[in-house]
């Protein structure tokens, strides 16, 4: 209705769809909930890395193993149930090729890591919604969701899915590996927090209200480059560039 | 991409209400979780939290098989002093003369004396002894399968022949006692053990006898049997009483 009287319009893109968003974000207290009580959990036992009495004590980390142990045990079908959606989605909709690295996407990834990090200027073509660097993580992003569930349950359930704890190599290897996938999933939420707020509102929005503005200056708006629209649209026929 | 023009009124209005989702979103997310956090407790743990675990434990009654025995492992070299985690119920002064494990079933109550429980039929095991706070220890053990136990002793079933759902245990003292459901407990590698890596159990690891079931963590493998009963009822437990879960089944 007030599209007609309004003399201005604007161009925009569908950058996130609704799963792809709704799973995003409840996957925040999520996974902050599975970390936490990871967390109250891990100092009954801090075998890998030492947690300091003081550091555990500022964190409110000591003696809250009951508590920890509740947490992750409730949380876990949340976690697990919203990340199967989200895979399914992503498998469902053709949108996981948008996520997948592509040949082309380790070089351009290091190029994205170089130009963030001041060395060089120019930041490569992008054939998509997202980066080289940005396929990278999210793909990454995805697989320790996925390793993180099989190695929990590989742990939760040491006797009745022995079979699984022994190829991980064993109850110990599995805690170990559960362990290593948190610190990864913490590193990942560290860049990706340090990306987003470089990146600015234009970048965000597309997170919480899903579309970009192509006439501005944010990452997605540089499709109108020439060269990267030949490139999203060798993507769209299922070309691996 | 799909590309497509809208004026800036309706761009501005399909921001706006995004947002105010958000806001929905984590208000509801911090309430729900701070409701929880700080809302009535069930057993030291909120009560939630305790529904979650009863689901688990459903879960677990139609997936899991409670008499799956556990991996077996290599022994540990005779002799190696088993870890000493807690010694709850275990302050009094044993006597191994005077000792007597007290067996409750339905009408049936009588004691038994160490040599009476050490002639019934001995099994070995190698075992991961897997504890709640996440350390795990390969153990040799001896002793007698509760099902064994059980079946010599006729107890375990009420009148009509059906078993009680419910094991209970305890210290002499009281001050340690463990409930655990009765399908664990007719496990191959549930056992009242009398040996430890060999050697006679040491009286900080249960002398004379110990429950060890490996399909549960360490906190159900009561040290010093003083009773044992069977029940309709879940009995009480110690550690669940304190906020951990009741199943506890590996």
């Amino acid at each position: 209705m007030s599209a007609e009287r309004s003399p201005e319009k604007i161009e925009i893109v569908e950058k996130y769809s609704r799963w792809v968003r709704y799973t995003h974000w409840l996957n925040v207290p999520f996974l902050f909930i599975m970390i936490w009580s990871g967390l109250l959990i891990y100092w009954a036992n801090d075998e890998y890395v030492r947690m300091p009495q003081w550091l555990a004590q500022a964190l409110f980390l000591d003696h809250r193993l009951a508590e920890g142990l509740g947490w992750h045990f409730a949380i876990m079908w949340f976690y697990t149930f919203n990340g199967v959606v989200y895979s399914f989605y992503l498998f469902i909709s053709g949108e996981w090729r948008e996520i997948v690295p592509l040949k082309r996407s380790f070089r351009d990834a290091i190029d994205v890591v170089k130009h963030d990090l001041k060395l060089t200027g120019e930041l490569p073509p992008q054939p998509g919604k997202i980066n080289g660097a940005q396929r990278f993580a999210y793909t990454g992003a995805l697989v320790l969701g996925v390793f993180s569930v099989i190695t929990g349950i590989a742990i939760y359930k040491p006797v009745q899915v022995q079979w699984l704890t022994e190829a991980l190599g064993g109850y110990r290897a599995a805690r170990l590996e559960h362990f290593i996938i948190m610190n990864l999933f913490c590193l990942f939420i560290l860049a990706h927090l340090l990306q987003v707020f470089r990146a600015g509102w234009a970048n965000l929005r597309g997170m919480i209200a899903g579309f970009d503005e192509v006439s501005g200056s944010s990452t997605s708006a540089r499709e109108s480059n020439a060269e990267n629209a030949r490139a999203a649209e060798a993507i769209k026929r299922g070309e691996n560039l | 991409m799909k590309k497509h023009l809208v004026s800036r009124e309706d761009l501005q209005r399909r921001l706006f209400r995004s947002v105010v989702a958000g806001f929905v979103f984590i208000t509801f997310a911090l309430g729900t979780f701070l409701t929880i956090r700080y809302g009535p407790l069930d057993r030291k743990l909120p009560v939630a939290l305790r529904k979650a675990q009863s689901f688990n434990e459903k879960v677990a009654a139609e997936l899991a098989n409670p008499e799956r025995p556990a991996p077996c492992k290599e022994a540990p070299p005779k002799g190696t002093p088993p870890r000493v985690n807690g010694l709850i119920g275990l302050r009094d002064d044993v006597d191994g003369d005077t000792y007597r494990v007290i067996v409750d079933s339905g009408a049936k109550h009588f004691e038994m004396t160490i040599d009476e429980m050490m002639k019934l039929p001995r099994t070995e095991a190698v075992n991961d002894f897997k504890c709640v706070e996440g350390w795990t220890a390969v153990i040799q053990y001896a002793g007698v399968k509760f099902k064994d136990f059980m079946k010599i002793k006729g107890v375990g079933l009420r009148e009509d022949g059906t078993p009680y759902p419910y094991v209970g245990l305890e210290t002499p003292d009281k001050k340690y006692y463990v409930s655990l459901d009765s399908k664990s407990m007719m496990s191959d590698d549930t056992v009242i053990a009398w040996e430890m890596n060999g050697a006679e159990l040491e009286v900080e690891n249960g002398y004379p006898f110990r429950l060890i079931i490996p399909s549960k963590y360490g906190i159900k493998n009561l040290k010093r049997i003083g009773r044992i009963f069977f029940s309709d009822e879940r009995p009480p437990d110690y550690w669940n009483k304190r906020g951990y879960d009741w199943f506890s089944g590996l």
